[in-house]
This record gives structure tokens, C-alpha cells and sequence, in this order.
């Protein structure tokens, strides 16, 4: 599903690389969570995985293809079978729940019946059924956040990339979307997590990558948090 | 692709961007208008050239008995047997237009007469203060100076005239206000991309959301990209149209109202010119903003 050969990336005009020399596995329906304090590389690891950025050494591998030999044209058909979610939930404000999932959909160019069909299905899904008609700003953040995995998840994505998703919510809350997730990743998909959340990694008790300063100090299954921050 | 949402795309950021979206629809309106009016203008020079170098000839004026100015002309008037000579070497000539013509004194001050019928001048004028002259219509006008060299210096001769020398002050004028006008279109087209990059900027930075979350569920570039490169060539259609506008309206107003009933001697441009370079402008005001938008893309749109 990914992997990584003695993969670094060096941003220009930087002497320190974010990433450096990582090599890694992940296979298909694992639950990874990547740990490490701010400036560590999940970032730029979590950015090379969607092709944002390309190594600067080794060899990227997502869903069975080296990323540095996808020509650019072929980008946008790989990312649709990534999906991502993020901190800011990134949400289209003047779009409705529905509107916003369908989106992702429009601009994929799949066929209005389809579409019709599926955005409620996934809402469903993400426990918020019948709230399609809403704007974003009347939800709560966790509810927001719902509305985001929705739209990642709309595609039956291989990956879905989580970068903090849970960083802007209560505890409660991020329990919440935690089980979401879970359910998501035992539908198949597999899920790489970006947190700082120490209870939720201890919690969930799934694999844990660590990165400091760029490298790949640990990498654990059923691991914990482990470090202080 | 899907139609409806591209186009409500599209609506959306020409909307935001009014004020934008207007300044390149009269920049462009007044770029192509100039463009159109410069093209229009060399039509115009052209029809003008036709028309005068059929009528214009080369004049071999004669000495005169009262008029002893000219160099050759010491002897007094020109005889009989002198003009003979000259028509005759006029003839032979490969560049003469046969036949020469013979304006007598008299022709002269009838043609006089019709033009300056009733004015206080006409009666200055008697017949023999007109020289007799040969009309020569040469078959390249742009070779007066070899009937020049050859007759200027033969005795009898007063002088030998180009008419094209009095009408060809009017074309290099003509010229020159084309050459200003698409110096202004050259500027105004500099003006118009520049404010087409500058809307395209802004319109990405103000869609920037939207085309981040489209990068992220894999739109394709084109898809992306469509909706700003369809407003610049929307927009730009909208001034060509305006353009076209201006060309017709600036044909009717000052040509058919006002120049042909002024200058009745000049063969003005017909609608036929007028409509042959409008397609012309409407094609350039929807292909080259959308290029200029697809080049401000590639700079200010990541995809």
C-alpha cells in the first residue's frame, strides 16, 4: 500500500532536511498513527504521500506506484483514490452539508445520479443523516469534522490521509471521530493519522511511527504516544 | 465535465471580481475597437490609392507665351514641332499608358473654370495664362521620376508634375494616424493582459479554498483550471462585442453621416470591410485573454 526507500526531502533553501533517510511499510487496512512534536517531518511525510511534494532522495511507493515517475497529468486520478482530512476540516462555508460532499463528486466529474445516490448514503454513514440541508457554520466542530470524512470517504478511497484531524476538537469529541475512523479502516481502508492527541494513540492501541527531526525513531505495533511533550 | 457546474462556476467568479471583469471588458473593447479602426484605416488608404492613382496622371506643362519662368523656357513658347517630338518619345516609352493626352489652354481654363467655378479667383484667370500640357497615365505610377529625367531638360518643356505629389500628403497622414492608432492598441493590449493576469490572480487567491479542496479530491487540472481561463475569454468576448459595437457605430457616424457627405471626391470603405474584420476581432478577444489566463495560471493557480 505505501512504501518508503531511504526516502529524504530537502525543502530549497534549507540546510536541514524534514525528512531523512526513511524507509517504511504499510500494508492495506492498517490503522498507522504518526507521532512526533511540531517540525518532526509528518507533514512533509503526510505531503510526499499525497504528491504535493516529491522526494528529494529514494522512492516514494502509494497504492502500488512510484510517485516520482507518476507524470503530473496522472496525479489527479491518484488522489482519487486518497482521501484526506485536516485540522480545518476545510469546508466550502457558503455550500451546504450535502452540497459540499457533492463536491467532491462535481469535480470529478461523476454523473448528477450517482451523486444524488451516494452523498446521503455517506452521511449517513458519518452519523448525520438528514442534516445534508445545514451550512457548515451551524454544526459543531465534531460534526464539521464528520462532514470532512464525508467528503474523504465519498470516493471508497484505498487511503485515507489524516493530518490532526482531531486537533481543534474536546476529547469527547475526538472519541467520537476516533470511532469513525476505526469503522472506516474495518471497511478496508487504510488509515494514516498525524496527532498529538497522546490519549487517543494510547487509547486505540494501534501501530505508532514516531519522527524526530526528520528521522523514523520508532515504529511500533499496538504502540503508545511515548513521548513527552 | 459537467456543464451546469463549470458555468455556475464561472458565474460565481465573474460576480466576485465586478469591478475587475469590467475594467478588462473596456480595455479590451477599446484595444480591439483601436484594431479594428487601424485595420479598417488601411482599407481605407488602400481604397483611396486605387481610386486616385487611376485618376492621377504625370503633367509635362509647356512653356507658355506669357510665363518665361521655367528653365527651358528662355525661348519663349514651345513650338508645334517640339511638342510633336516629346508625344512621340512619350509613346515609344514601355511605362506610358497609351494614349497621351493634350490638355490645350483652353481645356485648362474650362477645368479651372469647374473648379473654382464662383470664386473671386476664377476671374484673375484668362485661357492663355494656362499652359498647354500632355496628360501621361503611366501603367506603375511609382515611376514618374524616369518621365521626369527624360523631359524635365527638353526645350519647351516648363515643367514636369506628379499629381500623386498632391495627393500623397493626404495617405502618409492617413498612414500615420494608423500607425498611432495601433501604437494606442499596442498599449491598450499591454493594459488589457495585464488587468486579465491581475483578475486572475485575485480570482485565485479568492477561490483558493475551493481549487485546494479540487486539488485534494483529485480534479483534474483542467477542471481546475476551466472556469478562470472561460471568465477571461467570457469577458474579453464581451469586449470584442463592445468592440464591434464601436467599429459599426464609429462607421455610421462618421463615414456614412458625416466624411461622405462632406468629401464627396473620396471612395470611402464600404459595410463589407466593416463586416469582414469583426469576426476577426471576436475570435482575438475570446482566444487571447484565455491564453493570457492560462499563463497567470500557471504562476498563481498550484495544481
Amino acid at each position: 500500500m505505501i512504501r518508503f526507500d531511504n526516502v529524504s526531502k530537502t525543502y530549497p533553501k534549507q540546510n536541514r532536511p524534514a525528512l531523512r533517510d526513511v524507509s517504511l511499510e504499510i500494508e492495506r487496512g492498517e490503522f498507522v498513527f504518526l507521532v512526533g512534536s511540531s517540525g518532526s517531518g509528518k507533514s512533509t511525510f503526510l505531503r510526499l504521500l499525497l504528491r504535493e511534494e516529491c522526494a528529494s532522495h529514494g522512492a516514494v511507493h502509494v497504492l502500488g506506484k512510484d510517485l516520482a515517475k507518476l507524470s503530473n497529468w496522472k496525479v489527479p486520478q491518484m488522489r482519487r483514490q486518497l482521501g484526506t482530512v485536516f485540522q480545518d476540516f476545510r469546508l466550502l462555508p457558503n455550500k451546504t452539508v450535502g452540497q459540499n460532499v457533492a463536491f467532491a463528486l462535481e469535480v470529478i466529474g461523476k454523473p448528477r445520479g450517482q451523486i444524488r445516490k451516494t452523498v446521503p448514503e455517506v452521511l449517513e454513514l458519518v452519523g448525520l443523516g438528514g442534516k445534508e440541508d445545514r451550512m457548515p457554520g451551524e454544526l459543531s466542530g465534531g460534526e464539521q469534522q464528520r462532514v470532512a470524512i464525508a467528503r474523504a470517504f465519498v470516493n471508497r478511497p484505498m487511503l485515507l490521509i489524516a493530518d490532526e484531524p482531531t486537533g481543534n476538537l474536546d476529547p469527547q469529541t475526538s472519541v467520537g471521530i476516533m470511532k469513525l475512523l476505526d469503522r472506516i479502516n474495518r471497511t478496508g481502508t487504510t488509515v494514516v493519522m498525524a496527532t498529538h492527541d497522546q490519549q487517543i494513540v494510547d487509547q486505540m492501541r494501534k501501530r505508532v511511527m514516531e519522527l524526530e527531526k526528520g528521522r523514523l525513531v520508532r515504529d511500533q505495533s499496538r504502540g503508545v504516544y511515548g513521548y513527552q511533550h | 465535465m459537467r456543464a451546469q457546474f463549470v458555468l455556475s462556476e464561472i458565474g460565481v467568479g465573474l460576480r466576485r471580481n465586478l469591478t475587475m471583469t469590467f475594467a478588462v471588458i473596456v480595455s479590451v473593447a477599446l484595444s480591439l475597437g483601436l484594431f479594428g479602426a487601424s485595420l479598417l484605416m488601411s482599407d481605407q488608404v488602400d481604397t483611396m490609392k486605387g481610386y486616385w492613382y487611376d485618376k492621377v496622371n504625370v503633367s509635362i506643362f509647356f512653356c507658355n507665351k506669357n510665363d518665361t519662368s521655367g528653365a527651358n523656357c528662355a525661348k519663349g513658347a514651345a513650338t508645334e514641332q517640339q511638342k510633336a517630338e516629346i508625344k512621340a518619345d512619350l509613346e515609344r516609352l514601355p511605362i506610358v499608358q497609351k494614349p497621351v493626352l493634350h490638355e490645350s489652354s483652353d481645356q485648362a481654363y474650362k477645368h479651372y473654370k469647374e473648379q473654382f467655378g464662383d470664386t473671386p479667383v476664377a476671374g484673375l484667370v484668362t485661357p492663355d495664362q494656362l499652359p498647354e500640357s500632355f496628360r501621361v497615365k503611366l501603367k506603375d505610377p511609382t515611376k514618374y521620376e524616369v518621365i521626369k529625367s527624360a523631359f524635365s531638360e527638353r526645350p519647351g518643356v516648363q515643367e514636369v508634375q506628379d499629381q500623386r505629389d498632391t495627393v500623397e500628403p493626404l495617405f502618409n497622414l492617413l498612414d500615420g494616424m494608423r500607425i498611432a492608432a495601433l501604437c494606442v492598441m499596442g498599449l491598450m493590449l499591454v493594459v488589457a493582459l495585464l488587468l486579465i493576469v491581475n483578475t486572475v490572480r485575485v480570482s485565485a487567491f479568492s477561490r483558493r479554498r475551493e481549487t485546494g479542496i479540487m486539488r485534494l479530491v483529485g480534479a483534474s487540472s483542467f477542471y481546475i483550471q476551466m472556469p478562470f481561463i472561460m471568465e477571461a475569454a467570457i469577458a474579453g468576448l464581451i469586449g470584442a462585442a463592445f468592440a464591434c459595437v464601436l467599429i459599426v457605430g464609429g462607421k455610421y457616424a462618421l463615414i456614412n453621416n458625416w466624411l461622405a457627405e462632406k468629401i464627396k471626391v473620396v471612395d470611402f470603405i464600404g459595410w463589407d470591410a466593416v463586416v469582414s474584420v469583426l469576426p476577426l476581432i471576436l475570435l482575438i478577444g475570446l482566444v487571447m485573454p484565455a491564453f493570457a489566463a492560462f499563463f497567470a495560471l500557471r504562476k498563481y493557480l498550484k495544481v
